[in-house]
């Protein structure tokens, strides 16, 4: 992790500390307590879910289980890009899940995680609703129906030429000056 | 005192308790994972402990219901055999059949009620479904290996009632569901270390003592 990100956390960590205070110490306020971290940082850091296991006097492994019972939190910063695969039953049907599989072969990560360098997430969602494209990925906000798993290399590849691209435009822009 | 008639044989029990709990107090064996006497909300999870009640159309769960005075039940027909057997073999055929090595082996809850119902332990009609979960390792104490476990829960009930707070819990869902240990690693180290009382319940071999052997790829 670089040091950004390490200060990123800590704001993260104070903030919620600050947000924790304004509730009451009651077993019911624990999922709108997990519901504003996720709403508001787009995962439960594992740090976090202890902090809200102390404020409301429970212990740390009941609240873990009931935000892992959840499919609305996840535990990984999300990506730069998200890619959300879908697994609802027509792209089911239609081999969605070897194209979930691609995708986390070629980024060596799981379903819910994220890669190290957090430029890539991968998710399993439930049907987008274009079902006649199945099956169906979408990758940030761009949809890529048909998908094949020959298809899966050439869009990570798409965004990693897009950052290189962009490294060397920031790098002849610095030269210049 | 309450008399409750148990396959033509009359027995006695105190009034308030479970039908199971009666039963196995008078030596009459009911299959069963997730009871533990002394559990004021038996979960009804393990669908092992069923029985023909009259008056009942469907068989009920034993440890979910009360006695009640003249009560007649029948502990062994061919509708609760069935039940039993299917729900046995559902949970064996998501567990790593491997008594040789295991430490439960002899002393094995499954073992007994595969026994208990003449059922052998390698699935006929059913595929295994084995779930690919990792070992965990991270307690300082404690070694689950979630391939054996039930998840009849008694682990997370002892611990609950001896610690207050509970040092493990069930995580995840469906399929996937797992007892974690997730946070207070300190705590775990002054409450774990003269406790125990996980291990000592679970049926399977599943919690086991750290540096005890048998436990898969350290």
């Amino acid at each position: 992790m670089n040091l950004s990100a390490e200060t990123e956390e800590k704001v993260m960590f104070d903030d919620i500390a600050s947000m924790l205070r304004t509730f009451e110490e009651k077993r019911e306020n624990l999922m709108p307590i997990l519901q504003e971290i996720q709403e508001k940082y787009r995962y439960l850091a594992p740090p976090a879910l202890e902090m809200v296991a102390k404020r409301l006097g429970l212990s740390s492994c009941d609240v873990y289980g009931v935000a892992t019972f959840y499919n609305q939190f996840r535990f990984n910063p999300p990506g730069k890009h998200q890619i959300k695969v879908c697994l609802g039953t027509a792209c089911h049907v239609r081999g969605g899940d070897i194209i979930l599989e691609n995708f986390e072969r070629k980024l060596e990560i799981q379903a819910g995680q994220t890669t190290p360098d957090r430029e890539f997430s991968i998710d399993r969602v439930a049907c987008v609703g274009c079902c006649a494209l199945a099956p169906v990925a979408i990758v940030d906000d761009t949809v890529y129906g048909h998908m094949a798993p020959s298809k899966v290399e050439g869009v990570i590849l798409g965004f990693e030429i897009e950052k290189e691209r962009k490294e060397r435009e920031k790098q002849d822009s610095e030269s210049q000056e | 005192m309450v008399t409750l008639i148990v396959d033509n044989k009359e027995i006695e029990t105190q009034e308030g308790s479970t039908l199971l709990q009666a039963c196995l107090d008078n030596g009459i064996y009911i299959p069963n994972l997730c009871y533990l006497s002394g559990i004021e909300d038996p979960p009804g999870s393990c669908r092992l402990c069923f029985v023909e009640i009259e008056g009942y159309d469907q068989p009920r769960t034993s440890c979910r219901v009360r006695v009640q005075q003249g009560m007649v039940v029948r502990t062994n027909t061919e509708h609760v055999r069935r039940l039993q057997k299917t729900a046995f073999e559902l949970l064996l055929s998501t567990h790593h059949v491997d008594c040789r090595n295991c430490p439960a082996n002899k002393k094995c809850e499954l073992q007994r009620i595969a026994k208990f119902l003449h059922f052998g332990l390698k699935l006929k009609r059913l595929e295994p479904l084995e779930r690919d979960i990792e070992v965990e390792h991270e307690h300082p104490f404690l070694e689950y290996i979630p391939t054996r476990c039930v998840l009849c829960g008694k682990c997370v009930f002892v611990c609950r009632k001896r610690n207050g707070q509970p040092m493990l819990s069930f995580a995840k869902r469906g399929f996937d569901t797992v007892i974690s240990f997730f946070g207070e690693k300190d705590k775990a180290v002054d409450v774990c270390k003269e406790c125990y009382a996980c291990a000592e319940i679970c049926p399977v071999g599943a919690l086991l003592v750290k540096d005890s052997p048998n436990i898969p790829n350290p």
